[in-house]
């Protein structure tokens, strides 16, 4: 059994079904990354397109090692400026790039509904690799497997996400996928971060971390992006960090055996202390390793050949 | 200030059979009879004599509607500057593609019409396509840039009928106010398209629980409402007309209601879109379905549809803004705001007609008589003497819109493939069949 469908683009237009299809997928396909040749011949002879418009260095070379591994051939492409300075659409980018006979693009942008733009425009697949606030499915798909594998299963398990909701795509996704697979989740954050009618995906919102973290089994903290500070949202960086660190103290709250995640890159000190990112609840590692596992599942399923 | 209608190539016209709807003076069969570029006459029969052989245009308006022309407070005719969109031809084209016979236009070209000589442009353009009348309208600060007044008393002069920062709203109270005490030497009212910049801040489409799925930075019910209060109490500070371009939330009208029971100056005007599709249209990143302000909820919408039925809400304008294929095709975020709107207005008007919201004579009200009055312009009214500015249309006929059919230059609007009902058949301007259904 197969995705049917050309392109992954949100978690929300996924089944529960196609959610688990993919993560058994990865679970099959973690076993080559262990081995000493790190490499199957699933998608040998297809050409995956990494198209990044925002700096990414570890979704990138998640996407370039999965392709690699399934022995696909990979192409990277950057571009340095958005297309409206340059004056050519995306649309008309990625139509270059489908010239190329490309099988799969892995788009990210900073534009919220990129992927669906891109999506309705080529015949390639397209993979959603984060497009502005709007969805970054395949870290939530690599967190959903994070989860399953260090607790067994999903449904009832109760989720804390805290930051800034607002501007997260990381959060969107893990909201949509987490509910969809029967996950209770909290939202944590300063009411400034927390987007309008949030409580309508099926979240109960919390102000106070404390609060929230009573009874977690995991927790998911987001980055402090630094440039938020300039719009109102916080105080400061002090304040934020005084109200919202996940530091060992407040991670005694959750239940014992509560993990912590975090999509990274981290800023110690700020949303987590360092004693807690280097903990043995922290699987912040296991994160990475994992989303290797989850991508090359998703180009397998996405090419067709399964 | 009534202005005298220039008069064009002088024609016999005589519209037979037609429904005739003069909002507040004349509903009922008759004939209309056109000579010298007006109304010379209306009834059941004619009782003067008639003209004959080809110094005649006979018109069989026999289960249509002969209405007076559709006047436009708000539209972007985009030259000088954005010819690529629009041009002033390609705008008063369009226009009377829908019935339109006299259309206002914002200042927001590049050059902004802050001065005679763009006023005077714009006026030469709109002769020589001599179509729809076009009244331009002044901007009320230099550039738009909302800290100097624009030479406000030159622009009257010139040609401009009223005064607004549309597209670039003037956010300083002070100057705000001064423009208000400025204008009342003028007897022209102050148009505000109603936006807090700030909390706008760079949003997309309307703040809510769409916006929160589809990761797109919003723009709350706030950022208009805050400044429709501003506007109101300004209202009631200087005594000068103030009206409020296309309102799109429930508080809002429901602050201009307030505003009018206590007797302040202001009028309101809606756009067909806001009362006819909601921010769902935006699912799917449609950047034709991107406008400011934004499409909003259903509330929203039956606050509106309210709105125009009790009198909070003056007029229906179309805030046609055109923009180039290639604009509309960036990305969501990137994109202009902003939709055809000339082409389409009377289709969605007389959705509201079907529902009930408003009987036909007060939809033709909103579209004609009521803008043509805030305004002072010498349009609006099919009176006998008055400058014959007609449109004829089939309030039933069943179309598909499409937006390659479009006079405009211009090709976005969330309305395409709508199946809707009432089409423009015939349109006159001063005594002159400029548009004619084919």
């Amino acid at each position: 059994m197969g995705l049917n469908r050309k392109d992954l683009l949100t978690i929300a237009a996924l089944s529960a079904d196609e959610i688990h299809l993919i993560l058994t997928t990865a679970e099959s396909l973690k076993e080559v990354g262990g081995r000493d040749i790190k490499k199957v011949p699933a998608l040998r002879g297809k050409t995956v397109v990494n198209l990044f418009f925002e700096p990414s260095t570890r979704t990138r070379t998640s996407f370039e090692l999965a392709a690699k591994r399934l022995s696909a051939d990979v192409i990277n492409f950057s571009p340095s400026t958005s297309s409206i300075v340059k004056g050519e659409t995306l649309i008309d980018t990625a139509r270059n790039i489908e010239s190329m006979q490309a099988d799969i693009i892995v788009l990210r942008h900073s534009s919220p509904g990129a992927a669906d733009n891109l999506a309705g425009a080529v015949r390639s697949s397209v993979i959603n690799a984060g497009d502005g606030w709007h969805e970054h499915p395949t870290q939530a798909l690599l967190d959903l497997f994070t989860l399953k594998e260090k607790k067994g299963y999903i449904e009832g398990l109760t989720v804390v996400i805290v930051g800034d909701i607002a501007h997260s795509r990381v959060a969107r996704s893990n909201i949509l996928a987490l509910t969809k697979l029967g996950a209770h989740v909290r939202v944590v954050a300063p009411p400034t971060m927390l987007p309008l009618l949030i409580e309508k995906l099926g979240v109960t919102v919390y102000y106070r971390f404390e609060e929230a973290l009573i009874g977690a089994d995991a927790i998911i903290m987001l980055r402090l992006q630094r440039e938020r500070l300039g719009q109102a949202l916080l105080p400061s960086i002090r304040e934020y960090a005084n109200l919202y660190c996940l530091t060992p103290e407040r991670l005694q709250l959750a239940k014992p055996e509560a993990i912590v995640m975090h999509p990274g890159p981290m800023n110690r000190g700020v949303e987590i202390s360092p004693s807690v990112a280097d903990s043995a609840a922290a699987v912040i590692l296991d994160q990475v390793s994992n989303g290797v596992s989850v991508r090359m599942a998703l180009m397998y399923l996405l090419s067709g050949s399964a | 200030m009534k202005r005298t209608k220039e008069t064009m190539t002088p024609e016999s016209i005589v519209i037979r059979g037609g429904t005739v709807i003069d909002p507040g003076r004349f509903n009922g069969l008759a004939d209309v009879l056109v000579q010298n570029g007006r109304v010379v006459e209306i009834g059941m029969p004619l009782l003067a004599s008639l003209p004959e052989g080809p110094a005649l245009r006979t018109i069989d308006a026999t289960g249509l509607i002969v209405s007076p022309g559709f006047v436009d407070l708000h539209c972007h005719l985009r030259e000088p500057g954005f010819e690529y969109k629009e041009t002033i031809q390609s705008g008063a084209a369009s226009a009377i593609a829908g019935g339109f016979t006299s259309i206002c236009c914002m200042p927001n070209t590049q050059p902004v019409n802050d001065n005679e000589s763009i006023t005077d442009f714009i006026l030469t353009k709109a002769k020589e396509a001599g179509t729809a009348r076009v009244f331009p309208i002044g901007a009320i600060t230099k550039k738009s840039e909302g800290e100097e007044l624009a030479d406000i008393g030159e622009l009257i002069g010139a040609g401009c009928i009223a005064i607004s920062d549309d597209g670039r709203p003037v956010m300083n109270s002070l100057v705000m106010r001064r423009a208000m005490e400025y204008a009342k030497a003028f007897g022209v009212p102050v148009v505000d398209h109603c936006e807090d910049l700030h909390l706008s801040c760079g949003g997309s489409m309307n703040e809510g629980i769409v916006s929160t799925q589809l990761g797109i930075p919003g723009i709350p019910h706030a950022s208009e409402e805050v400044m429709v209060a501003r506007n109101l109490s300004l209202a009631h500070l200087t005594g000068v007309h103030v009206h409020l371009a296309h309102l799109s939330t429930a508080r809002s009208v429901e602050l201009v209601r307030l505003a009018k029971k206590q007797g302040l100056p202001v009028s309101a005007e809606v756009c067909p879109h806001h009362f006819s599709v909601t921010e769902e249209a935006v699912r799917g990143y449609n950047s034709n379905a991107k406008m400011n302000p934004p499409l909003r909820t259903d509330p929203d919408v039956q606050a509106l549809k309210d709105g125009l039925r009790d009198g909070t809400i003056d007029v229906i304008a179309t805030d046609h803004a055109p923009h180039a294929i290639q604009e509309k095709q960036l990305e969501f975020d990137a994109a202009p705001f902003g939709i055809v709107g000339f082409e389409t207005a009377l289709p969605l008007t007389l959705r509201l007609v079907e529902e009930g919201v408003l009987s036909l004579e007060q939809a033709l009200d909103k579209l004609a008589k009521s803008p043509a009055n805030l305004f002072h312009l010498p349009a609006g009214s099919l009176d006998v003497g008055e400058a014959a500015d007609v449109v004829i249309f089939d309030p039933k006929e069943e179309w598909v819109i499409d937006p390659d059919r479009f006079r405009s230059k211009s090709r976005n609007t969330p309305f395409g493939g709508w199946k809707v009902k009432g089409r423009v058949k015939q349109t006159i301007v001063g005594g002159r069949l400029v548009y004619e259904d084919r």
